[in-house]
């Protein structure tokens, strides 16, 4: 599936939910499922810093794609990193380069993109897009 | 006794709702809410007598700066300096304590010192690295125990001859610890240290007497004393002050200026360079003016109230762990659920109209003491009410249901 349609199927998810709650649990349990990142990934290098919680990201190139791992020390933030890998986690380089991320906005997150607030969200993004951009650049 | 409905209707924020409940604010360490007083203060000066103030001659400039320099009086009055020259109006305890980090370079040298606590958040840690950089001073630390209590014992054997400043937060923004700053004062000048104190955490439920304490210098904002962002003060002795050369350039500190040589004007307008936040001065001495209506010793009673009951009720929710049990705290309390992030209990909680912190309230070397990534805080003012507390209570509890 490309991006945008992994995006339109998220959205559809999360409209099926008729509040707040049901979209924290249904996060929380995202954040349970999430597979974690090798130990041996969870290092200083790879940890984003926001005020309010720590994530570590790593990726790797896996036949063209770039394959993201994370983790998060809190659990919604855990969710949120599960729906981000969902849609990022083996795409190509430029797919991921290309991608809008305003599916967060729609499925009702906004509060979590706001800078501050963001713990890492927006940083989380950019780092995934950096990642992308450095494999492209070794592509060409 | 307070009527604390009456009070409730002073503050107009206090009746709109956030995420469809009324809202609960429970983050007054951060900041404080605004009377209506104040409000109508800042729009009375940019309706009626918006004007820079000291230098002109039309009656605006000079309505603005009667009412400016009153309130530099009132705050004078309420913290009982001696002269209102050793107030500056600034804007806030982070800038104070800039003003006093750089202007002690000129008295630091290399293997002087200057002690710092480990309650302190990171405004009060900073400007001394940076001083020790510029200087090659020493920065030594008051440690801390358990119950998030300074080790006096500690603190004795730090003070030297070398001892040169003493800086201590009066309140721990963290964990609500109130500090024992008369000793501190007392056995620093015992070795000719000077103390500066920053009483940011403190002065929304203390009223302190800067003549009464000793204090060299004592700085606090006006932001959370009901009073707008962007403006605050700093007390100082008026021998340091003169000593002090000036922080900035420009404006109203300077008294005559040739290329060759610039003169500086006295007190206070020597650390005053610029334009200063005018209005937010003014509303500072309004918001000063309301909360010595209620009176200081009510409020410590009141959220000495609100501190038990918030104290009891949340001990009563299963692995919910307070840090901070200093015998002598203000109205805040900083706690985690066993097994589960702040930050995770903070979205929830919010989501449930309630405004707490979450985080490391920037003060990571208290957070890295207990191994913790953080704390929810809960602080209180006199504004809230055990009503509040209980919708806290059931907020937390549903945080735990959910997220365990």
């Amino acid at each position: 599936m490309t991006i945008q349609e992994i995006q339109n199927d998220i959205v559809d998810e999360f409209s099926m939910f008729e509040d707040w709650m049901q979209r924290y649990e249904y996060m929380i349990e995202l954040g349970k499922t999430l597979p974690l990142i090798a130990d041996e990934h969870k290092i200083e290098e790879n940890i984003i810093k926001g005020c309010q919680s720590k994530v570590w990201v790593y990726a790797q190139m896996d036949a063209g794609n770039v394959a993201f791992t994370a983790d998060s020390d809190a659990i919604i933030t855990k969710g949120i990193i599960a729906i981000l890998l969902r849609v990022f986690s083996n795409q190509s380089p430029q797919d991921i380069i290309d991608a809008n991320t305003d599916f967060i906005d729609k499925i009702g997150l906004k509060e979590h993109l706001s800078p501050t607030r963001a713990n890492g969200l927006v940083s989380m993004i950019k780092q995934i897009k950096m990642y992308a951009i450095a494999y492209q650049t070794q592509l060409n | 006794m307070l009527n604390i409905q009456n009070i409730r209707n002073d503050f107009p924020i206090l009746s709109r709702e956030v995420n469809g409940k009324p809202l609960v604010y429970f983050d007054n360490a951060a900041t404080s809410q605004t009377p209506q007083i104040v409000i109508d203060a800042i729009v009375d000066y940019y309706s009626n007598y918006n004007a820079n103030i000291h230098r002109g001659v039309h009656t605006l400039s000079q309505e603005a700066t009667d009412a400016y320099e009153q309130a530099r009086q009132k705050v004078q009055a309420h913290f009982n300096a001696k002269y209102a020259h050793e107030i500056i109006l600034t804007s806030g305890t982070t800038h104070s304590i800039n003003l006093i980090a750089n202007g002690f370079s000129a008295f630091i040298k290399k293997g002087d010192e200057i002690i710092v606590s480990a309650l302190e958040h990171h405004s009060n840690i900073v400007p001394w690295q940076m001083l020790c950089e510029r200087t090659g001073g020493i920065l030594k630390v008051i440690p801390m125990n358990q119950e998030g209590e300074l080790v006096m014992d500690t603190f004795d054997t730090l003070l030297s001859n070398k001892t040169k400043l003493v800086f201590v937060n009066h309140v721990s923004n963290a964990l609500g610890t109130v500090n024992p700053i008369e000793t501190i004062i007392k056995k620093a000048h015992q070795v000719g240290a000077a103390v500066l104190i920053d009483g940011a955490q403190a002065c929304p439920h203390i009223k302190p007497d800067v003549q009464a304490l000793d204090v060299d210098f004592y700085v606090a904002s006006a932001h959370k004393l009901c009073g707008p962002t962007g403006v605050g003060m700093l007390y100082g002795k008026e021998e340091w002050l003169n000593k002090l050369p000036p922080y900035q350039g420009g404006g109203e500190m300077i008294a005559e200026v040739s290329f060759e040589k610039t003169t500086y004007a006295g007190l206070p307008h020597k650390f005053e360079a610029g334009t200063p936040n005018i209005c937010g001065g003014i509303a500072f001495g309004v918001a000063l003016d309301y909360m010595n209506s209620i009176g200081f010793d009510n409020i410590a009673t009141y959220e000495n109230e609100l501190l038990e009951y918030g104290t009891e009720k949340l001990l009563e929710i299963k692995g919910l762990k307070i840090y901070g049990v200093s015998e002598h705290k203000t109205a805040v309390i900083s706690f985690n659920l066993e097994g589960i992030h702040p930050y995770d209990v903070g979205s929830i909680v919010d989501k449930l109209g309630i405004a707490v912190r979450t985080g490391h309230h920037c003060a990571q070397p208290i957070m890295d003491f207990y191994s913790i990534p953080g704390t929810v805080r809960a602080s209180f003012s006199f504004y809230n009410t055990k009503a509040e507390i209980d919708a806290l209570v059931e907020a937390v509890k549903k945080a735990k249901m959910m997220l365990s």
